[in-house]
Order: C-alpha cells, then sequence, then structure tokens
C-alpha cells in the first residue's frame, strides 16, 4: 500500500509561508530574494531575516523547509549561486532544490550531510538521469517536468530508489522545462538568465475601449475582449497569426490540475505533490492549499471511495490562469 | 487569517458610480492615506522596497461608486493628491467590492487579474513591487488599522 504524497506548497512571502502550514502543506518551498532562483521578481521571496522566522514558524509545526536554487549560474558569478547553497544550509533548510549539476557537485562536495532535491529545472525526465544524479551527487528527490504521461511517471518510479516529486497544480509552463528562452527572444531575459520570464519593466498592461492589450517589450502577445479570461504576460501564451490565422500558437493559459487523478498518483508511489505560484499572493496558497488538503485527507480514507467534490474544483478553478485546467501530460494519450 | 466572514462578489448599480463621481474626491483619498501612513508608522512596510516609490503617483478608482484617490510617497511619508497633473505612474480599477476582497486577502490580486475583475495599468513592474510589498506585510488583526475602524 502505498503512502499518500506529501503537499507542498509556495511560499514567496511570510505570509505565504504562514498560510501554507497553517491550512496543511507538508512542505513549503521558498527562494532568496535574488536571481538564484527562478521567481526573481521585485518585492518577492525571503531576505535572511524572514527565512529564518520562516523556518522556525514551518519547524514548530513539523513541516518541512524546501529551498529553491534553480536557476544556473551565470559565467563569471559562478560563486553567489555557491553562496547561495552555502547560505542554505547554515540557514537550516530540510532540503535544497537544485538545478544546475556544477552546483549539486558543489553541494555534495561541501556539504555532504545536506538533503538535496533535483529541480524541474534540472530537466530530467528518464530513470537514468535521475540514478546518475543519485550516484553522482547523493540527490534523494527528483522533481519530474510536466511533460510525461502517467505511465511513464510509473516506469521512472519502478526502476529508481529516489523519491519522485510531481506538479499537482498550477499554471504551465511550455513542455520545455529548464530549457525556454522564448523570452530573452523579446526582451533580452529570461528564467535562465536572470530568474524571471516576461520581466514585469517589459510588460505593459493598454487598456483600450472594449479590450486590452499586452506587450512584452514592444511586441504585441495578446488582446483580451472585455468578457475574455486574461493569462500571464508570456510569450508561450500568446496569440499570433500563424499562416492567417490568429490563435494560441503554443499553448492555451492553462492550469495544471491532477485532483481527478490523485488515487492514481498515489498507487504508483509518488512521493509528493507540488503546487505552482511563489508569484501569487497569500490568498491563493490558502485556497489551494486547503482544497488540496482536503482532498489528499479524503484519499487517506481508501481510494475505493475518493470522489472529486465540485466544490474543490470550483475554488481551484477560480485562481487559475485563463480558468482552464487540464491534466496536462499526464493523460496525453500520445508520447 | 481568521475567515469568519466572506465577503461576496457584488456590484453597486451605476447610478451610484455616476452620484460618486459628482461627490467630493477628498474623504476616501484622506482614509486611504492614513490607513498607508499608520502601516508605514508600524513599520509593517520593508524600506527596501519602498525606495522604489519615491516621488510616484498612484490612483485607485473604484468603478461601482465612482471614487477615485490619488496619492504618492515622498519623504517616508504618504501623501494625498487632489488635483493630479499628470497621468499615474501607476492605476487600479475595480469595483468595491474586489478591492475589500483583496484588503481582506480573500482573493488573489492574479485571480481577480485574470478574472477581468482587477484593471492594473501604468508602470507594471512598480505594480508588481506594490503587490509583493502588501503580500509581505504581516497585518495584524485588521479592525485595529485605521482604514477599518470607521
Ligand atoms: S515563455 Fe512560457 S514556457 Fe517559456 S519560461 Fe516563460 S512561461 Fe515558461
Amino acid at each position: 500500500m502505498s503512502s499518500l504524497p506529501d503537499l507542498i506548497c509556495p511560499a514567496g512571502s511570510l505570509p505565504a509561508l504562514k498560510a501554507a502550514v497553517d491550512n496543511g502543506a507538508d512542505a513549503v518551498y521558498l527562494g532568496f530574494k535574488n536571481d538564484t532562483n527562478a521567481r526573481n521578481f521585485a518585492g518577492l521571496n525571503f531576505d535572511q531575516k524572514n527565512m529564518t522566522e520562516g523556518i522556525r514558524y514551518a519547524h514548530a509545526k513539523g513541516r518541512e523547509v524546501l529551498l529553491a536554487i534553480n536557476t544556473f549560474p551565470q559565467a563569471g558569478r559562478v560563486g553567489d549561486w555557491q553562496k547561495a547553497v552555502d547560505a542554505a544550509v547554515d540557514q537550516g533548510v530540510d532540503a535544497i532544490i537544485l538545478a544546475d549539476v556544477g552546483l549539486l557537485d558543489y553541494a555534495r562536495q561541501r556539504h555532504p550531510q545536506q538533503r538535496l532535491h533535483l529541480s524541474v529545472q534540472g530537466s530530467a525526465t528518464s530513470y537514468e538521469a535521475i540514478n546518475f544524479c543519485q550516484r553522482e551527487f547523493g540527490i534523494k528527490r527528483a522533481v519530474l517536468p510536466r511533460v510525461l504521461t502517467l505511465a511513464q511517471v510509473e516506469n521512472v518510479i519502478k526502476n529508481t530508489t529516489v523519491e519522485i516529486e510531481v506538479f499537482g497544480f498550477g499554471s504551465l509552463c511550455v513542455m520545455n522545462e529548464g530549457r525556454c528562452w522564448l523570452s530573452s527572444y523579446a526582451c533580452g531575459e529570461s528564467p535562465n538568465t536572470v530568474g524571471a520570464c516576461s520581466p514585469a519593466k517589459y510588460v505593459k498592461w493598454d487598456k483600450q475601449p472594449g479590450a486590452m492589450e499586452t506587450r512584452l517589450n514592444g511586441i504585441l502577445i495578446d488582446r483580451f475582449g472585455d468578457a475574455e479570461a486574461a493569462g500571464y504576460p508570456t510569450l508561450c501564451k500568446g496569440r499570433f497569426e500563424v499562416q492567417g490565422e490568429t490563435y494560441y500558437a503554443l499553448e492555451e493559459p492553462t492550469s495544471l490540475n491532477v485532483i481527478s487523478i490523485l488515487p492514481e498518483i498515489m498507487k504508483i508511489g509518488v512521493r509528493a505533490i507540488k503546487v505552482e505560484g511563489r508569484q501569487r499572493s497569500p490568498a491563493y496558497v490558502t485556497q489551494v492549499t486547503r482544497t488540496l488538503r482536503a482532498a489528499l485527507d479524503a484519499l487517506a480514507e481508501g481510494s475505493e471511495r475518493f470522489h472529486v467534490k465540485p466544490a474543490w474544483q470550483a475554488e481551484l478553478a477560480k485562481v487559475s490562469e485563463g480558468s482552464q485546467a487540464t491534466l496536462g501530460a499526464y493523460s496525453r494519450p500520445w508520447r | 487569517m481568521n475567515q469568519s466572514f466572506t465577503i461576496p462578489k457584488f456590484r453597486l448599480p451605476a447610478i451610484i458610480a455616476s452620484i460618486g463621481q459628482k461627490l467630493p474626491q477628498w474623504p476616501h483619498t484622506l482614509t486611504l492615506v492614513a490607513g498607508l501612513n499608520a502601516a508605514l508608522k508600524m513599520k509593517l512596510l520593508p524600506e527596501s522596497e519602498l525606495e522604489a516609490l519615491e516621488d510616484k503617483l498612484f490612483r485607485v478608482r473604484v468603478l461601482d461608486t465612482g471614487g477615485e484617490a490619488s496619492y504618492t510617497y515622498r519623504g517616508g511619508l504618504f501623501h494625498p493628491v487632489f488635483r493630479p497633473e499628470r497621468e499615474p505612474d501607476l492605476a487600479f480599477a475595480a469595483n468595491l467590492s474586489a478591492f475589500l476582497q483583496l484588503l481582506a486577502r480573500q482573493e488573489d490580486p492574479d485571480t481577480l487579474f485574470f478574472n477581468r475583475e482587477l484593471e492594473i495599468t501604468g508602470d507594471t513592474e512598480l505594480g508588481l513591487i506594490v503587490k509583493n510589498m502588501l503580500d509581505a506585510v504581516e497585518w495584524p488583526s485588521l479592525p485595529k488599522l485605521p482604514l477599518f475602524s470607521r
């Protein structure tokens, strides 16, 4: 019998961290206030003082704190990323989530006792890649990119002793985890370089009569009618004219939502489920954590009796980007 | 936060907006500024981010009451601006219920934005700073703030 997966929730601020802990997250993940993490937005994330307080709060309630250092060190500044690893160890986080092999190696050599997780940005989709990171860097857990079907996730789990974490809810990044440079195409900056996709300084929301236009560094990305749901200003979610037709050429703005397949996720032995959204507010963290906690608790009472409550789906649909949910790659018929 | 009550989504009839526009705009502007300054006094707002607000002009427009408040941040305090002479650097517009839901941390600004209930125009980065700054504030129980004790 597999055990219930841990619920891992995002914290972009101290109030969000407390909201996650108070509403039933088993662990929270967070980042420093700099470009060593992929949600490096103005005003977001933790300085040393807030982090100390956050860790104290979570640990007092028996929850874990995972720290993401999930961008790739920039040439000439590798020391900044190494310092972030050292600072995380000093803070006493339960695990550090890393993407770069050089940093994994550094952490392993310098802090052999520190628990390490492989970030989704590390783009390891096969058990061979995961087992390699286990052998070389001693990783205890890997976060799988959102590109695998459920059967493929199961196959990975069967062939590794590394714990497997998957995404359970949140905005989708097109199927190119850790490798996307679309944002750089428009404005010269992207998650892997500055820690943010479509940095706010390049984004312009333009209110027109009857519509709102979104521009990234002057490039028109989308135009929403007054009754249409809006999405994040990223190129992957823009509508473009392709061969005379204007549509979401890359991806529709949607959110991933796995609530309906939780029993299968538990059955195949997924160790943890992650919620996206460190850029979101404490209100979002409260709503999503509370809902997924209720679903997981219902699952704990027996997967045969598990059924999805409409209220859960309504709550999650409300906070979703584009107000549509999908099972993403998990239920993809093609491979 | 203790959620003993929830603010429903509502929209005031258009007639209220047309009356609202004809009323003097200063009472709620003053209330807003007093609330922000009280938060400053309690050292709830992080100094590192406050720097980015210096001399910026903000406008909050409540669509269904027709109310509008402009203010700026200068020399460590928020000041009301009664006759703004230029376009604001950052403007928010929403119905009253959406603002109340935001203030009570009942809804997330991204949610309201996706659902087109909150409009943000102007300097997007400034908007993000303000949003993240307010998110990071650990409010004492709300009724103690002057904004809520009226
Ligand atoms: S452009 Fe889209 S797919 Fe690429 S990093 Fe940004 S959100 Fe992700």
